[in-house]
């Protein structure tokens, strides 16, 4: 293809854009809306699933030992904790680090209260503290630990595992629901916007055929016609969700600042880091295919 | 493969013959057959009426030597290229040989006259330059010099077939096909594009003109084909309208 008739072909693309006004803002308004509801969903559900996982990875199981187990034991059962699945992380805490650390929890500004203690009341509360990879796992774990010889008791959070799991469930059904409808949303819009659009394109594509234009000639100016769409139908909701999420979290940290430690959101960065390339490739997508499969069913002229 | 897309570029063959039809017919899932057993040869350079009634068989005939249609029987040569046998992503290229123009013009509405009559160029990758001295010489054969900025509704019907006609013209094809060229025309404009058409011919493109227009045929005294239900009825050089009657 000689730079001119590249060149050409580029401007035409542009110059359909222009020339098709109505068509073109309501393909660009179907792609913007179904983005737009897209981002939307997405930047809440990522924040949701930030916040749960922050809960789960508070949770922790602790295991206490046998009065009088001697340090080869408790060693032992250290690493028999560290080759589990379950486990992310573990941590031996000794009896005069549970000691400050309790001293800390509840004598914190009165510490002269903690004075009257000559000896260490924790003396037998060593213990390991396990993180776990997913709070689902929490129960085999427990059942493992329990089985184990030198282990007097383990604590476990039972409510906050049982209702993160049932939580992390429910937005993996809610997610593929949502986006079930909304891909459903965007197919009959996009659709129906395109089947506005052929009846102009269609007189037009048979003079160029007529006249002995090739396929992709004739194909080539709505492609980028198409894939322009898509990137301003993708560009508009995208700045927009942008300015709505930074002022929400603004909003939300101001308003509901007693909650800041749960209400943890995803920096704007974080969420537009996978928002943006997603979003553009599926306006790009749209842009191009439905432009593709537009032009396609008019070429046999 | 690439030859047979050289041989349609250029015709290098170059026959006597520039339109050839043995024995071609034409059937459409419901009704009588649109052409039946048509056999017609059209020499380089003439100027030919096809003439006959709506149902004729006309419209299916020129769309046949486009390539829009496939016959049911038949063979079909246009320019030295076996029309029936042609392969779909050779069609552009073929029809780049003919000049077409239409009833209602077929004008890119959206575009000027220049970028209508230069859009035939594009198409076959003159590059912009030439582009820029063909499209107004060929304005100038039409006599639309002076409105190649005008959009087609701010012309008259005339002035929009003559755009068709420079547009069909423009990349030099050696047969030009005139389905109805006069039939959205006044008698005065009807006229005017039979001369200009008249004129074309006389530069050696053959000329293929489907029409209604009784009084121009029988005027201009050329080559008349009368078609009647699928097949042709009287063939005459110098030839008049044949009343149904």
């Amino acid at each position: 293809m000689r730079i001119s008739t590249l060149g050409y072909t580029m401007k035409q693309g542009f110059k359909n854009i222009i020339r098709n006004k109505w068509f073109s803002l309501a393909s660009i308004a179907t792609i913007a809306a179904c983005l737009f509801l897209f981002g939307l969903f997405y930047a809440v559900l990522a924040n949701f699933q930030h916040i749960v996982k922050t809960a789960e990875e508070g949770v922790s199981v602790t295991v206490f030992f046998d009065e009088g187990l001697d340090d080869a034991r408790k060693q032992e059962i250290g690493e028999l904790i560290g080759k589990r699945v379950e486990v992310r992380e573990y941590n031996f805490i000794s009896a005069e680090e549970a000691w400050e650390g309790f001293k800390a929890d509840y004598f914190g500004d009165y510490p002269e209260y903690a004075e009257g203690y000559t000896e260490n009341p924790l003396a037998n509360s060593e213990s390991y503290e396990i993180y776990l990879n997913d709070v689902s796992m929490q129960n085999a774990l427990v059942t493992y630990l329990e089985s184990l010889e030198g282990i007097r008791t383990v604590n476990k959070s039972e409510m906050t595992a049982n209702m993160l799991t049932g939580v992390n469930s429910m937005i993996a059904y809610v997610s593929i629901g949502i986006i079930g409808i909304l891909l459903a949303v965007s197919v009959f819009l996009i659709s129906n916007t395109v089947t506005i659009g052929i009846s102009v394109r269609k007189e037009e594509i048979n003079i160029m055929k007529y006249i002995g234009a090739t396929d992709f000639f004739v194909r080539s100016p709505f492609v980028i016609e198409g894939i322009m769409i898509g990137i301003i139908g993708s560009l508009l909701p995208l700045g927009i969700i942008y300015i709505i999420y930074e002022k929400v979290v603004i909003y939300m940290g101001e308003r509901f600042s007693i909650l800041t430690g749960l209400l943890n959101f995803l920096p704007v960065g974080e969420i537009f880091s996978v928002l943006t390339p997603v979003a553009l490739g599926i306006g790009i997508g749209i842009g191009f295919f439905g432009s593709f499969v537009t032009v396609r069913k008019h070429l046999r002229v | 493969m690439a030859k047979e897309a050289k041989r349609i570029k250029k015709g290098t063959t170059e026959p006597k013959e520039v339109i050839v039809l043995k024995d071609v017919s034409k059937s459409y899932s419901t009704g009588a057959p649109a052409l039946n057993g048509v056999s017609l040869k059209v020499n380089r350079g003439e100027f030919v009426f096809i003439v006959g009634d709506s149902g004729s068989g006309k419209s299916t005939l020129i769309k046949l030597l486009l390539r829009e249609l496939l016959p049911t029987e038949g063979e079909i040569y246009v320019n030295g290229c076996d029309v029936v046998h042609l392969k779909r992503r050779h069609i552009p290229m073929f029809r780049r040989n003919m000049g077409v123009v239409f009833q209602d013009f077929r004008l890119l509405k959206d575009r000027n006259v220049y970028d209508n009559v230069a859009f035939a160029q594009r198409i076959i990758q003159v590059p912009t330059k030439e582009i820029r001295r063909n499209v107004p010489s060929m304005l100038s054969v039409v006599g639309l010099a002076g409105k190649y900025k005008a959009k087609p509704k701010q012309l008259s019907g005339g002035e929009q077939q003559r755009v068709a006609l420079a547009r069909a013209l423009v990349n030099n094809p050696p047969i030009l096909l005139a389905d109805e060229p006069t039939g959205n025309l006044d008698p005065k404009n009807s006229w005017e594009i039979m001369k200009l058409l008249e004129e074309i011919n006389k530069n050696g493109t053959t000329v293929l003109v489907v029409t209604h227009n009784r009084e121009i045929v029988n005027a201009m005294q050329k080559r008349v084909i009368t078609m009647k239900k699928g097949i042709i009825v009287s063939d005459e050089e110098k030839g008049g309208y044949i009343d149904e009657d």
